[in-house]
């Protein structure tokens, strides 16, 4: 679906983007991680051919970008650093401004007033008056900024931050949202920081850290086991003197035992009579992955 | 892409605004000159301000002589600036460029745009101007109206020739729209966009009386603008007209390839 090589960008002497591969199949959701700075947006823009790149390729849906941005775009939906809207012209207005601007299918008129609609009931703004997107909360405006990337049922979404400004309830509604597109057959590039997010939702990831593509893997991958296994049990010492060489650390609630099978490891303890309350095995977590493979944001500014 | 910015256009409240304040100044000195009855002293004033007491239809004319220096630049200027810069400020330019609508096409749109004002403003301020003109000044209209040089001109003739300097007038601003729509694909904000065309526009007027300038004098912007009132004299004096015609055409050229060369490749950062 988006497939960069050596993509690159330099705005004067900083180096925005250095070299990155990215790879997003069909079918994925793919979380682009990265902290403030590290160049998301940039990439992003040059994936839309909104930025130029200054060296390397850009190839979306199997088309050379921006060279073929007439085909490839009607084809994608995307939120590019927040909406943006004509402030003096109500909810729908805007959606039919930006419809009617550009060319697409063939019956892109004819159902436009219908697209609209489900649009806008798909992202939670059906029964919206009309008054000016002027007059809407900061939330509203992100999901109409929404419903304007689903208005053509596109190939590809590609969402900065889509659910910023959103309440708790919201960022749930979006969730679900994305996940029904995804099972619809939509690939979902989403842009986010927050890891807790991109966790639930994404299948694939890739973090950028300073212009770089630091990691880009499979999520199961990055989130698999450490091979060891926490056991809760009020029988601590023994288990300890059973598993002598094996138990690493002594955690307030119990032990954390290296261990190639916790099946294997439970009968072991019950044969043994050790009551096992919990046993479950360590997984590494998508921040222990993501920090590891980054170093600061550039937000943050230390003295020399 | 064009129908959705003329669309835009004649629905902003602000266009109307626009248009109605341009349009405020020649009214006023109509009724002002219709209370007082008294013109300027021949030779002083705005072109045919001296002439309208007596024939109310050359108002029109008098009306765009008024606007033109001033007015007229000030609300092109505004619009043109909007043209991009204004789009870019409020986000919605990157949302127009992935819809996608290719670059040159929006261009255009945008000064398909600002031209459909400038028409608007100047058809707005003719008729406007017509109507007060005949309605409250001078009614010794015989059908025959004195030109500048002191012939007779027919009521046909009249309406030619001021329709060649509407069109003129319109031509003129095309000038200041190419600029203000240059500059806006350069700056990051509308304001500044407007605010830089206003300048190469104050420059200009300032230039054109000095004398150590006389050699930059062809060049200047605005010096053939006022050359429409040329349309009027017996037999029409063709040569300012001309050399207007060629100058803003030369103007318009420029500073629209450079706002395409600049466009076309332009990071969209906003």
């Amino acid at each position: 679906m988006i497939r960069t090589s050596a993509l690159t960008k330099r705005f004067g002497s900083i180096l925005a983007v250095d070299a990155v591969d990215l790879d997003v199949r069909e079918g994925d959701i793919y979380g682009f991680l990265g902290a403030n700075g590290s160049g998301k947006t940039t990439t992003v823009r040059m994936l839309l051919g909104l930025v130029l790149p200054t060296s390397g390729e850009v190839s979306l849906l199997g088309r050379p970008m921006p060279s073929a941005a007439r085909e490839v775009l009607p084809q994608v939906g995307a939120l590019v650093e927040g909406p943006a809207a004509y402030p003096g012209l109500s909810g729908r207005r805007n959606l039919a401004v930006l419809d009617a601007a550009g060319a697409g299918r063939a019956d892109g008129r004819r159902s436009r007033r219908r697209r609209i609609e489900e649009a806008l009931d798909r992202v939670g703004l059906g029964g919206i008056d009309g008054r000016p997107v002027r007059a809407y909360s900061l939330g509203m405006r992100q999901r109409l900024g929404l419903a304007a990337a689903i208005l053509r049922s596109p190939r590809l979404l590609v969402l900065d931050e889509p659910t910023n400004g959103l309440d708790p309830q919201g960022i749930g509604e979006i969730r679900t949202l994305l996940r029904e597109l995804h099972a619809a057959g939509t690939t979902v590039l989403l842009l986010s920081h927050q890891l807790a997010e991109v966790e639930q939702l994404c299948s694939r990831v890739g973090v950028l850290d300073r212009g770089r593509l630091v990691l880009q893997r499979e999520l199961e991958e990055i989130c698999g086991p450490t091979g060891r296994i926490h056991v809760r049990t009020p029988d601590a010492d023994g288990a300890r003197a059973l598993l002598d060489g094996q138990v690493e650390a002594t955690t307030s609630t119990g032990l954390l035992v290296r261990h190639p099978d916790p099946g294997e490891l439970n009968a072991m303890l019950v044969g043994r009579g050790i009551r096992v309350e919990e046993l479950t095995p360590e997984r590494r977590t998508l921040e222990d992955a993501v920090l590891a493979a980054t170093g600061a944001g550039s937000d943050r500014v230390a003295r020399p | 892409m064009i129908a959705v910015e003329l669309g835009k256009l004649l629905r902003s409240r602000r266009t109307w605004v626009t248009i109605a304040l341009v349009d405020a100044l020649p009214t006023l000195v109509a009724v002002l000159l219709a209370v007082t009855d008294l013109g300027p002293r021949p030779g002083t004033g705005p072109a045919f301000l001296s002439a309208v007491l007596h024939d109310g239809t050359l108002f029109p004319l008098a009306a765009m002589a008024m606007v033109l220096p001033l007015f007229l630049p000030v609300a092109v200027a505004m619009a043109a600036g909007e043209a991009i810069a204004g789009e870019a400020q409020s986000g919605t330019l990157r949302y127009l460029l992935v819809r996608p609508v290719g670059r040159t096409r929006l261009l255009a749109a945008k000064l398909v745009s600002v031209m459909a004002f400038v028409m608007l403003t100047v058809l707005v301020v003719g008729a406007t101007a017509l109507l007060t003109g005949t309605l409250l000044l001078g009614h010794e209209n015989t059908g025959r109206t004195i030109s500048v040089s002191g012939t007779t001109l027919s009521t046909g003739q009249l309406a030619e020739r001021t329709g060649l300097a509407l069109l003129y007038a319109m031509l003129s601003m095309l000038g200041v729209a190419a600029i203000g729509l240059f500059l806006s694909t350069v700056v990051r904000t509308p304001l500044a966009a407007a605010l830089g065309t206003l300048a190469v526009l104050v420059a200009s007027t300032l230039l054109l009386p000095l004398d150590a300038a006389h050699a930059l004098r062809p060049y200047l912007l605005t010096r053939y603008w006022l050359a429409f009132v040329d349309l009027f004299r017996d037999p029409i004096l063709w040569t300012n007209v001309v050399h207007g015609v060629l100058q803003q055409g030369a103007y318009v050229v420029a500073f629209l390839t450079a706002a395409w060369a600049n466009f076309a490749t332009k990071d969209i950062t906003d």
